[in-house]
């Protein structure tokens, strides 16, 4: 149609513009969804330190504040995969304490006992693929099977140890629980919990950001009919997912045996998975599927670190800190809401 | 004739802009049964919707109920007007008894108390008179789809509706059943209700209608009176646009044929596909047509393993090929463009090259899994170039483009593979004209490279301009099969007349 030509090249135009407007927006949004939560974690780091009188910013502290995160930032890199594909997975906290007491329980055996750190992470892996496999084969709902394994793992854990406290003050490997990785000796050390929690999040982002299946755990969280027809193997993204939430819980919980020397399996892990949901959700994925980030994660979990750091630095009674970070999962959950107004899913 | 029980003058009705209805006169009498056909966007539930008081009409209309002009507001207006409506969907509760929702909203009570047993017997001289073999206690759950319909128009004659519109009621009824339901029908036009029917199919305009009325692009073309009912004369109102001269088609048809690509024999769901077979050469652009709930997109579904079927096989080159899930049929070379794009094809939250990207990543990985991200990068800007996608660059992510170019992104996807089959369903619904020329022009590119191409339409001009023939469904059969020659082109009215036609009229 050449007579209408300049027509054409002027819808174009037009059309062109609104593109450019809309991929401007679209990147701000973008910016704002990155930078996350990063401001506000600067803004209480600071607000910390002014209100406990300059205690905050030590480097003894901030090293509290990073072993503390270490075990929270695992389980949620875990719980990242799972809510990335628009699950849940509320049984970490039980897999962490089982996978503790097989640890600690293997790490008795005079033959075997320097292998109680694989026995632990593949507890978790093993109790997580069974997760992953009823949601993805029975197709049962996340909610109910985690919920369900939240109180069998639970029960499980407390078996192993015949419902005592383990003890073993001479666990193989006990540094990564208590020692630290020195930078700049005498100067800049770092806890190897922390080393351990960093390694994490740099595999996870790997994984997530420059592998095919990353892409698959963004499509199936994105819009599971749409991967289904396209080719995706559904049931193997989520199998994945839940077992790597396993094993990270497995991971966590040998984390922890390292740090205490001990595992009790009625109170070890309890409402762990709480913590780790906050810090995905204050972190910016959403709970939808499909949206997020692992370093938003790892922002997340240190949010919630330097709360309860800050808030026993400044005096706050523990009843008081419990009112302050309910409130700040309902805050998150509002605000992605909010983000996810007006973005590309209507 | 007395005066009519409806009247509609006028009537319109915009969606942003976009005319749904323009100006639609509608006169309807007490005692007959009116038909208002047309094809599938004509208008025809926009204005059911306008007398059900879902939707509001545009002002300027007017609408009069006994020559009284009548305000139907709200989701209750239209019963309150004494409109009723029988969806194609029945909406009825199935955890409840007959009785139950015959009151749904208006339920009786006794001091705030549930009177189950008053509701039973206020019921019963109703069903009686429909001629029910059912009792008011029984749940709904338990009876047939044609019981089912039974308490539909118990209801609404318990709410002493005057007009009762039926959206093709017998879709979901055996043989028997719609005759006992045109039965019924003619018993209620006896005592005095007018009935607006809704339907599609030509044998039953002509065993019930008293009048046609038909719509077309949502304006009123016109209506017949019982004498002048014809199929000829109702296939050409519901039809007779212009074919727009932008589809393209330069391939030659001839140029694969004997060499068929795809064949499938025999395929059923055990539901929506009884038992369908097509052949697919090289080179070919076939489509299939049939009215919306014939069967087509679940016999494409059939065919890449989407649905589980219950009989039937493939041959992809003349060699049986067993296709269980959408991923095997891709890796098989057969691609399928849904006709959903937002909640099947496309993840709107990620970027253009990861969507076009998304069928060929394990593909093109290095190491077996990591990401090759120039290989993705230049492949999007392929498609962007060759498709010629407008957005600002690869990586926006696909929910801000136009639909046009959403579609584009999801068929490079497809093309991604190098398809031997591509089965296009609705390739331009709800894409803007330029785009859809666009759209028409790739498939003839792919049918010169030798693509079988199988392209699902709802839209028969585009049928008719971009195919070389065209295979018919009706109620999950294959009804015929059109085919362009030399002397006689394609047209509407052969396809319409397979795709509405019932048997006993075949004969």
């Amino acid at each position: 149609m050449p007579d209408n030509g300049s027509t054409q090249a002027k819808a174009a135009t037009a059309n062109d513009l609104a593109v450019a407007q809309a991929t401007k927006r679209q990147r701000i949004r973008l910016l704002i969804r990155a930078a996350g939560m990063l401001p506000v974690l600067l803004l209480l780091c600071a607000g910390f330190h002014y209100l406990s009188d300059g205690r905050f910013f030590t480097g003894q502290n901030l090293g509290i504040v990073l072993q503390q995160a270490a075990v929270n930032t695992v389980l949620a890199a875990g719980m990242t995969f799972v809510i990335l594909t628009g699950g849940i997975d509320l049984s970490v906290g039980s897999i962490l304490a089982a996978s503790a007491m097989a640890g600690l329980t293997m790490s008795k055996l005079p033959e075997l006992g320097a292998l109680w750190l694989p026995a632990a992470v593949l507890t978790g892996l093993g109790f997580g693929v069974v997760n992953g496999a009823l949601i993805a084969l029975l197709r049962l709902p996340p909610f109910i099977v985690t919920l369900g394994s939240l109180t069998a793992v639970r029960g499980l854990a407390r078996l192993l140890g015949a419902d005592t406290t383990v003890f073993n003050p001479s666990i193989p490997y006990a540094f990564i629980g208590n020692g630290s990785l020195t930078l700049v000796p005498g100067v800049a050390s770092i806890p190897w919990l922390s080393v351990i929690a960093l390694l994490v999040i740099l595999v996870s982002w790997l994984v997530l950001r420059r592998t095919v299946l990353g892409v698959h755990i963004y499509a199936v969280g994105g819009n599971e009919s749409a991967a289904r027809l396209a080719g995706i193997k559904v049931w193997a993204v989520v199998i994945f997912v839940y077992g790597v939430s396993g094993l990270l819980a497995g991971l966590g919980g040998a984390m922890q045996a390292a740090r205490l020397y001990a595992a009790n399996g009625l109170q070890l892990g309890q409402s762990y998975e709480l913590d780790a949901i906050t810090a995905v959700i204050l972190g910016g994925t959403s709970f939808v599927g499909g949206i997020g980030s692992i370093w938003g994660t790892l922002v997340g979990a240190l949010i919630i670190a330097v709360l309860s750091n800050g808030l026993i630095l400044t005096g706050v009674s523990d009843i008081w800190q419990y009112v302050i970070k309910g409130l700040v999962i309902i805050g998150a959950v509002a605000l992605d809401r909010y983000r996810l107004q007006g973005s590309a899913r209507t | 004739m007395n005066d009519p029980i409806l009247e509609m003058r006028g009537v319109s009705k915009s969606f942003f802009g976009i005319k749904a209805l323009r100006a639609v006169d509608l006169t309807v009498y007490a005692g007959e049964i009116h038909a208002l056909m047309g094809e599938n966007g004509a208008g025809k539930s926009t204005l059911m919707k306008i007398l059900s008081g879902a939707y509001r009409p545009d002002p300027g209309g007017e609408i009069r109920i006994e020559s009284k002009p009548a305000r139907i507001e709200g989701p209750l207006g239209g019963r309150a007007a004494g409109i009723s409506i029988i969806y194609q969907e029945l909406s009825l509760a199935p955890n409840l008894s007959v009785a139950e929702n015959i009151y749904l909203g208006r339920e009786l009570s006794r001091s705030g108390l549930l009177a189950r047993g008053a509701m039973r017997e206020g019921v019963g001289p109703i069903l009686e008179r429909l001629g029910a073999d059912f009792l008011p206690s029984t749940l709904v759950a338990h009876l047939s789809m044609g019981q089912r319909q039974l308490v539909e128009i118990a209801r609404a004659l318990h709410a002493r509706s005057k007009i009762l519109i039926m959206d093709e009621p017998t879709t979901a009824l055996s043989a028997g059943e719609s005759e006992r339901l045109f039965a019924l029908i003619r018993q209620l036009r006896a005592e005095g209700l007018a009935i607006i029917y809704i339907s599609h199919r030509m044998d039953e305009v002509y065993a019930l209608g008293d009048r046609v009325t038909v719509l077309r692009d949502g304006r009123l073309v016109g209506s017949l009176d019982k004498q002048d009912i014809r199929a000829d004369a109702i296939v050409r109102m519901m039809v007779g646009r212009d074919v727009s001269s932008f589809y393209k088609k330069d391939h030659d048809p001839e140029a694969g044929k004997g060499h068929p690509v795809l064949s499938a024999i025999d395929m059923a769901d055990g539901l929506r596909v009884k038992g369908c077979s097509l052949t697919v050469h090289a080179g070919e652009v076939v489509g299939l047509a049939g009215l919306i709930g014939a069967g087509r997109t679940e016999l494409a579904h059939l065919i890449i393993g989407a649905a589980p079927r219950i009989s039937g096989r493939l041959e992809l080159e003349g060699q049986p090929i067993d296709i269980r899930t959408p991923g095997e049929a891709l890796e098989a070379g057969i691609a399928y463009l849904t006709e959903d794009r937002k909640a099947l094809g496309l993840f709107l939250d990620m970027s253009c090259q990861d969507n076009i990207n998304l069928a060929v990543l394990g593909r093109d990985a290095k190491l077996g899994c990591f990401l090759d991200r120039d290989k993705a990068r230049e492949r999007a800007d392929r498609a962007f170039t060759g498709l010629s996608i407008r957005a600002a660059n690869v990586g926006v992510p696909a929910g801000g483009l136009s639909g046009g170019n959403q579609q584009k992104v999801l068929l490079s996807r497809l093309l991604a593979i190098a398809p031997k089959v591509l089965i296009l369903d609705e390739p331009t619904r709800g894409v803007d004209v330029g785009a859809k020329s666009e759209i028409y022009s790739i498939i003839d590119n792919l049918a010169k490279a030798g693509t079988a191409i199988l392209v699902i339409s709802s839209d028969l001009p585009e049928i008719i301009g971009i195919c070389d023939r065209v295979i018919v469904m009706r109620s999950g059969l294959v009804a015929g099969e059109v085919r362009r020659t030399e002397t006689a082109p394609l047209t509407q009215e052969d396809i319409m007349a397979l795709a509405t036609w019932t048997e006993h009229l075949d004969a």
